[in-house]
């Protein structure tokens, strides 16, 4: 890309961060830029609607989550941030939004998976790596790790780098595991799980299996 | 059918040996060495770029079919070597210990590359040190990843070792000892390999 059309983007993304900040108030959100980065931070009460906004209002049209992850600091001081990296297909703009949070209180924030579908696994690994909890996501498990992995979460400073456990202690509890109970049972077999399903899902794969694929 | 006198004190009778080496069962030995020791069927587990240099070792240029292996058994019961090709974090032990149990003897085991001999250098939460710490291992290739030269090298030393294998040794086809904790080694033994060394010392901050 020019260096005119990468400097059009970026004004793009600071005005939707300002104009985020006049309809919510300047007292719960803030605007910096990094690296080319315009990055917009949210206080945790707000951040569910401010992404909604962003995502629905005509102006912004952020229809695409990148990615959601988080990043806690070394400096205690600092908050741990949930990261939101938000992209608009039809403008080609990229916005990132931050939720910090208190890394010794309670981490929670709602999910978004009702706004991107997509936020599903990716707010189950930020819970898996972090223990950030997601009110409101319909399958809050472990993603990376194994179900039956109880040392806490991985990619928080508090947690050594080879874990909690002596290494004997860790392979006797991997080889106790049972490989196949990472998976909920119609990711197992969805034809014995069937009328546990709920009804849309039972009507997609009735739908799926008419059509005879 | 060898005879040879029982051990210990008091033990009068002469007890015979189901197999001790001697003409016929060493000729079997070295027919039955010779078939296994060229077609050994590998099963491939590659889980990362050891894989890469595993491909390379099977393609035209080297070629693993001139050892009679080139019948890669991607079924682990109709598998004679287990390669292992790349670092094996924790959640693929219970995998890997299941594909061992599933070949069927005589099998055997090679470990490819730093990751899968020692844990390499993922000294960390998720990473097994060495899968010798799951299951029995024969050959050890180092390197990282070992070029396929290095492979053949280990997978002749293997040809080499199976052609010294004899019937007569009771323990060859012992199935693996797992303790009622479902370990392959002691603890203590675990613990004592897994121990960090050279530059891994420092890199723990937190504990």
């Amino acid at each position: 890309m020019s260096e005119a059309g990468t400097l059009a983007v970026l004004e793009a993304a600071r005005a939707s961060a300002r104009a985020a900040i006049e309809a919510f108030g300047a007292e719960h959100l803030r605007h910096t830029e990094s690296c080319g980065q315009v990055i917009l931070h949210v206080a945790p009460p707000l951040a569910k609607q401010v992404l909604a906004w962003l995502q629905a209002d005509p102006a912004h049209r952020f229809d695409y989550l990148t990615d959601v992850t988080a990043v806690e600091y070394r400096d205690p001081e600092r908050p741990l941030e949930v990261v939101y990296q938000l992209r608009s297909l039809e403008r080609r703009v990229d916005l990132r939004v931050k939720v910090p949070l208190d890394p010794e209180g309670t981490l929670q924030v709602e999910t978004v998976t009702d706004l991107w579908a997509g936020a599903e696994w990716l707010e189950r690994e930020v819970w898996d790596m972090f223990g950030v909890r997601f009110r409101g996501h319909g399958d809050l498990r472990r993603i990376l790790m194994w179900q039956t992995y109880d040392e806490g979460h991985p990619l928080r400073k508090s947690f050594p780098l080879r874990g909690h456990r002596s290494r004997a202690e860790q392979t006797r509890q991997a080889l106790a595991a049972n490989p196949e109970a990472h998976y909920t049972l119609e990711e197992i077999s969805i034809h014995e799980a069937y009328q546990e399903l709920p009804p849309d899902m039972q009507e997609r794969l009735r739908r799926r299996m008419e059509a005879g694929s | 059918m060898g005879v040879t006198p029982a051990r210990g004190p008091g033990a009068h009778e002469e007890v015979l040996d189901p197999i001790s080496p001697n003409f016929i069962t060493t000729r079997l030995d070295f027919l039955a060495n010779w078939a296994r020791s060229n077609s050994l069927w590998p099963m491939p587990f590659g889980t990362a770029c050891c894989a890469i240099e595993f491909m390379a070792t099977a393609a035209a240029r080297f070629d693993i079919a001139r050892f009679g292996m080139e019948r890669m058994s991607f079924s682990p019961r109709q598998a004679d070597v287990l390669i292992c090709a790349g670092r094996l974090p924790f959640k693929l032990a219970p995998v890997i210990r299941r594909i061992w149990d599933q070949m069927p003897q005589p099998k055997w085991a090679i470990s490819m590359g730093a990751c899968a001999s020692s844990g390499g250098i993922f000294d960390t939460y998720t990473m097994v040190q060495g899968i010798d710490t799951i299951i029995p291992v024969d050959v050890y290739v180092p390197g990282c990843p070992p070029r396929p030269e290095g492979l053949l090298y280990g997978i002749m030393l293997l040809q080499k070792k199976i052609r010294g294998e004899s019937l007569a040794d009771p323990t060859l086809r012992q199935e693996q000892l797992v303790g009622p904790d479902g370990l392959f080694r002691r603890p203590e033994a675990i613990n004592e390999v897994s121990e960090p060394f050279g530059n891994s010392i420092s890199q723990t901050r937190s504990g």
